[in-house]
């Protein structure tokens, strides 16, 4: 794994200076800091920043809402300890939710992990775990798409039967061949002369 | 998945033949089900912008590059918009709970705005709106926090950000959000009111209230926020905290009593306090002043007794009246023209016109601009304005004014013109409802049609290139363009699909408009007169709307209605409004102020003889009124009263009640067309243990096309069908709040289902450690509900089928014959029913805003869940993936069968959102409407956006898809013809040398 890009997960128990006597929720709590990473997505001629102009971080399903920074950072105040849900919303990536545990006992403890598929997280660094194509790709014209569509399938079988249909003939005794011509003609001469 | 797409129930019944099975499948395994190709973006669906009701607006005009306005809303947008066109540069959406306070711009490259209650400042790019830096203040919430941008200081260098609120000023660094330095002003009960910084000093100054009749002022360092000075005295009589900032050293309080003002006057630690009398100015002044927000240097504005008063001040006690302005009208904030000159804008209403008057301080008497413009009555009176300038070529002052009506709109307006408007109701809409659209009258030129086929066959081998792939670049943007253009989808008339129908909107503002399905189009708009605020009705706003009268067989030569619902105030006790709309005019055909209130609302499956619907309004004392008021409809409400049946949920209370309707007879009230509810049945459930969480019904016009369901090996199952099967999720209480407030063994969710004709529990099953929120749809005879799992962390969607077991054991065509059966058997409302439930949880991996059904007019089509994620995006999970019959290893007839094998977690397609590459920004709904074509649903979403599409949850079976290629199939007949024609000759050629021979 490569370690060597940060970490951050920063954990500041009474972010804000305990000389404010604020009531409350305001003081306490701790703060998530994240950062969301996607790798090599010039490949559809977006720049990175330009794709994740518009990502949005998610905390236990929209009790709170934060943006990424140009950077890729993300911070979420006032977090109270307990488990936690973090959900990044960008087009065109599928982000697994975050599950975080800001632990009570151990102010400063923080542990993180993919609820898709159970991977902890040794820092909240959040990657996509897939490019999201959300139209079909149109096939270039083959032959093959072609035959498969109805109306190839119709023409496959009339050529079947143009140039099979013959063959059975053939392999059929010259006996009853010249017999059934014999009725064919019998049948369309009139019509022709 | 060869077989897969042959879901429809029909297909079941030709399942023997597997042969066709495999060719059908073929045939479509080239398309996918919901899937789109990037090319066919727009082609049936249509996704609009919108921002809401702005707020706050800060024009960047500056003399190089884009003229932009940037905006806050009250759907929590903050926005840039190009001046020139009012279209979206960007916007960023916030939380539902973060409220913007405030906006402003700050180095000139940074939009800033404060949030929540001023507790988080965040700076914007300007350009691209990318987030810059984010803050998190600590601020009491019982204040207001305000935001001030200090004026450009120290050029180039770092400028302060003051957010002040309650006791305490932080200011903050515009470069990068750190706090630069907070004064906390030691005084209890402190409320600084204004915050302003004389010219050209380092010093700032903080004016405030303390407690009730303290004025304070202090003197800030710009620097270090360090106090300099403080100054205090208290006046007798108290203040109510309202106050205006008129001079720098001179503040227009309100006293105690609201009845008089009282100028303070602050220079140099001395603070003197000067009652103004009122009634010089005034001569019979009686009664309450209002202190309008007026911010301009050395002017105030009073409201008294409706009338509003602009007076100049002279001095300390000197006042004098500039001018009169009556209701309703606008005022701008002040404009700094030059460094001595500001200017203001007063706008004012008259009948359908706009009077703008723009005034500066060199001389208040008169104008330096005058315009008036026509305005369209449906857009109601003037709410706010903002105003801009800019120097015209002979040096004036020219000015923009961007003006917010009553019904959200936003425009522009210059040189007494409007530049450009925005229908930004449309991003707070209430509720929705369709209409057909008319029938198409007989009759098209030849010419017409010849022109058409030309045209038709061009287009056709256009795209014939197209999907070879031989087009070139520039045909493609052909293709593209008339796929768009395609007049057919936008035409004002009924089509033989379906797909155009009118959508009915109701907006938060009450104004109802009508967009068209082929392009979203406004057809009509009309802000109800009854919705709006009047002396009788002093805060109306709009509950829903319904189909009021659909003719289709009786009153043909009619235009179809709509009814729309609203109630006078917030309280459930408060009058109902009503008023009926017409679909394709939007005239407003009948509206009344009704004496009761309006706490349910029943649209009964009954029409009267001019097939206006049946509605039932319950209101808060429990009585039913039947609308319309006619005899004829009393006559076929009689009819079916005893069949009428309805259910409250009372949240707060945890419980939930049914009725039905008391005959006449024992009522003696004299109005005829009030009943008397009876209460029949209550559900309480235990408030220690549980809280209702959300209830959810089927859709009362929901079509279900067989009972029956056909299972593996050949045998029937009975869905259980009923139309009142309720749903209803409660919570623990302690797990009640959001997510993370709560541990998995404290959490507990249980999901019932209740006949609300009797009330029974039909069943009840419980999730350990889960809590809500809780979605939930109901269809047929199946619920799927999402929530959380806190045991796994994730979230979860389960689903709970029911079925009828009474009639299981019919299936013997002996016993039918024999006279066995128990078809005969009395049903009855007592008796238990005998029913059988399926259930099955799987993972799924977002959460959910919303989540909806795809409907389609006969029911056959199999369903497609449809799920708004917290993402804004739109997604179609088939119902196959919720199936309780779904097992590890199905055998090889429950696979033919089509069943999926079971997996933990549901599948999230990227192909199968319907929204594609777009987000319907802050998703609140969607809808679904069956179009004509069994096969495909309509869809209607809407939030912030309005996002429009069609689906076809198995593929559009029962018609050819746009796609197909009308000159493929032509070029196969011509080839085929001469084909014939070629093998025809050539035999007789043959046959000739035969005959030589």
């Amino acid at each position: 794994m490569k370690l060597a890009l940060l970490l951050f997960v920063v954990l500041v128990s009474n972010f804000l200076p305990s000389s404010l006597a604020a009531p409350s929720s305001s003081g306490d709590g701790y703060a998530i800091t994240g950062r969301v990473k996607v790798e090599g997505m010039t490949s559809k001629g977006f720049g990175a920043s330009s794709k994740l102009l518009n990502a949005k971080i998610i905390l236990n399903g929209g009790q709170n809402v934060t943006f990424v920074r140009a950077d890729g950072y993300f911070t979420f105040h006032n977090v109270p300890a307990g488990t936690h849900l973090i959900e990044v919303a960008a087009l065109g990536y599928f982000f697994s939710p975050v599950r975080v545990d800001i632990s009570a006992r151990f102010p400063g403890k923080i542990q993180a992990a993919l609820t898709e598929n159970r991977k902890a997280l040794h820092e909240l660094i959040l990657e996509p775990l897939r490019e999201e194509q959300y139209y079909e790709i149109r096939e270039p014209f083959s032959i093959m798409s072609f035959l498969k569509s109805p109306m190839g399938l119709m023409m496959g079988f009339m050529l079947l039967v143009i140039f099979v249909m013959p063959k059975l003939v053939e392999n059929m005794d010259p006996e009853e061949i010249r017999r059934a011509q014999e009725e064919m003609r019998t049948n369309f001469l009139p019509r022709s002369s | 998945m060869g077989s897969s797409h042959l879901r429809p129930r029909t297909a079941m019944a030709i399942r023997a033949r597997l042969g066709f099975v495999i060719l059908l499948s073929l045939f479509f395994s080239a398309t996918l089900s919901t899937a789109l190709y990037e090319d066919q973006v727009g082609l049936a669906d249509w996704h609009h912008k919108y921002i809401g009701k702005v707020k706050h607006a800060v024009f960047h005009t500056q003399k190089t590059g884009r003229k932009r306005v940037v905006v806050s809303t009250e759907e929590n947008v903050v926005a840039s918009l190009d001046l020139r066109t009012g279209f979206i540069f960007w916007r960023n959406v916030l939380g539902k709970n973060d409220h913007i306070d405030q906006v402003d711009i700050a180095l000139g490259k940074y939009v800033v705005t404060l949030s929540s209650g001023g507790s988080i400042l965040r700076a914007w790019n300007l350009p691209d709106g990318q987030m810059i830096w984010e803050s998190t203040l600590p601020v009491s919430t019982l204040s207001k926090s305000s935001l001030y941008v200090l004026a450009n200081m120290n050029v180039g260098k770092d400028n302060l950000i003051l957010v002040f609120g309650g006791s305490s000023i932080h200011a903050l660094s515009s470069m990068d959000g750190q706090i630069v330095w907070r004064k906390e002003l030691s005084i209890d009960s402190l409320e600084i009111q204004q915050i302003f910084q004389p010219h050209d000093s380092d010093i700032i100054n903080a004016v405030g209230f303390v407690g009730s009749s303290e004025f304070v002022v202090y003197q800030i360092s710009y620097r270090t926020g360090e106090v300099m000075q403080q100054s205090k005295a208290s006046f007798e009589s108290g203040f109510c905290g309202e106050a205006s900032l008129v001079f720098d050293n001179l503040v227009v309080a309100l006293d105690a009593s609201k009845s008089s003002l009282v100028s303070i006057s602050f220079k140099n630690e001395v603070i003197n306090f000067h009652q103004i009398n009122l009634s010089d100015l005034v001569p019979d002044f009686s009664g309450k002043v209002t202190l309008l927000p007026l911010k301009f240097n050395g002017m105030l504005a009073i409201e008294i007794a409706s009338s509003i008063l602009l007076l100049r001040v002279k001095g300390a006690n000197e006042l004098e009246f500039v001018e009169k302005i009556s209701h309703p009208f606008a005022f701008s904030d002040a404009l700094p023209l030059s460094k001595e000159q500001q200017a203001f804008a007063i706008l004012q209403h008259d009948e359908s016109k706009i009077h703008f008057k723009v005034k500066s301080d060199n001389d208040l008497r008169n104008e330096i601009l005058k315009e008036t413009i026509q305005m369209d009555s449906q857009r109601g009176n003037i709410e706010k304005v903002f105003i801009n300038n800019y120097i015209r070529t002979d040096r004036t002052h020219g000015f923009r004014f961007l003006v917010v009506m009553e019904d959200h709109s936003l425009l522009l307006i210059q040189q007494g013109e409007i530049v450009w408007s925005r229908e930004d109701g449309l991003a707070s809409i209430v509720d929705s409802t369709t209409s057909e659209l008319p029938v198409e009258k007989e009759g098209v030129s030849v010419a017409e049609v010849e022109h058409n086929l030309f045209e038709w066959l061009k287009g056709h081998l256009l795209k014939l290139k197209g999907t070879l792939m031989l087009a070139s670049p520039d045909e493609v943007a052909a293709i593209q363009a008339i796929r768009l253009k395609s007049s057919e989808k936008n035409k004002m008339t009924r089509d033989h699909n379906g797909f155009r129908k009118l959508i009915i909107v109701l907006t938060r503002a009450g104004k109802v408009l009508a967009l068209h399905t082929g392009d979203g189009r406004v057809v009509w708009s009309v802000l109800l007169p009854a919705l709006r605020r009047s002396e009788t009705c002093g805060n109306p706003f709009a509950l829903r709307v319904y189909q009021w009268q659909v003719p289709h067989h009786h009153a043909m030569h009619e235009n179809p209605s709509v009814l729309v619902v609203g109630r006078c105030g917030h309280g459930f006790d408060a009058p109902g409004i009503f008023s009926i709309v017409d679909s394709y005019t939007g005239k407003v055909q009948n509206s009344l102020i009704l004496e009761h209130s309006v706490s349910h609302i029943m649209p009964l499956p009954l029409t009267d003889s001019t097939e206006q619907r049946l509605h039932l309004i319950i209101d808060a004392k429990l009585q039913a009124h039947l609308y319309p008021k006619n005899s004829d409809s009393l006559k076929h409400f009689f009819n079916e009263m005893p069949n009428i049946y309805w259910y409250s949920v009372e949240v707060e209370k945890n419980k939930i009640k049914g009725y039905s309707l008391e005959s006449k007879a024992e009522l003696d009230t004299a109005e005829e067309y009030v009943f008397q509810a009876k209460e029949l049945w209550s559900i309480i459930f235990p408030s220690e243990s549980e809280k209702i969480a959300v209830t959810a019904t089927r859709k009362m016009n929901e079509i279900v096309h067989t009972q029956a369901k056909v299972v593996a090996d050949q045998d029937v199952m009975y869905k259980y069908v009923s139309k009142n099967i309720l749903f209803v999720a409660t919570v623990a209480p302690k797990a009640a709040g959001e997510i993370g407030s709560a541990t998995p063994e404290e959490a507990l969710l249980y999901a019932y289902l209740i006949d609300t004709v009797s009330g029974r529990i039909l069943h009840r099953v419980c999730h350990q450690g889960a809590q809500g929120p809780v979605h939930a749809v109901v269809s047929e005879n199946w619920v799927v509900y999402h929530y959380f799992n806190l045991r796994a962390h994730r979230y979860e969607m389960s689903v709970i089928e029911i079925y009828d077991q009474s009639r299981a054991d019919n299936k013997d065509v002996w016993k039918l014959v024999l006279g066995k059966h128990n078809l005969t058997a009395p049903v009855s409302l007592y008796s238990r029913p005998d029913v059988m439930v399926k259930s099955q949880s799987y993972f799924f991996t977002h959460s959910v805003k919303s989540m909806a059904v795809t409907a389609t007019a006969k029911g056959i089509t199999s369903k497609q869940l449809l799920i708004g994620t917290i993402g804004d995006q739109v997604l179609a999970l088939d119902k196959r993936f919720l199936d309780p019959r779904r097992s590890v290893n199905p055998t090889q007839s429950e696979k033919e069968e089509g069943i999926i094998p079971l997996t933990d977690s549901l599948p999230i397609v990227p192909q199968s959102y319907i929204t594609h590459s777009l987000q319907v920004e802050g998703l609140r709904s969607m809808v679904t409407i069956p179009a004509k074509l069994e096969s495909t649903t309509l869809v209607f979403s809407y939030g912030v956006d309005l996002f429009f599409t069609r689906i076809a949850p198995s593929r559009t079976y029962d018609s050819l898809t746009e796609d197909f290629s009308y000159a493929l199939l032509l070029i196969t007949i011509v080839v085929l013809v001469a084909a014939i024609f070629v093998t025809w000759a050539l035999s007789e050629k043959k046959e000739l040398k035969e005959k030589w021979r």
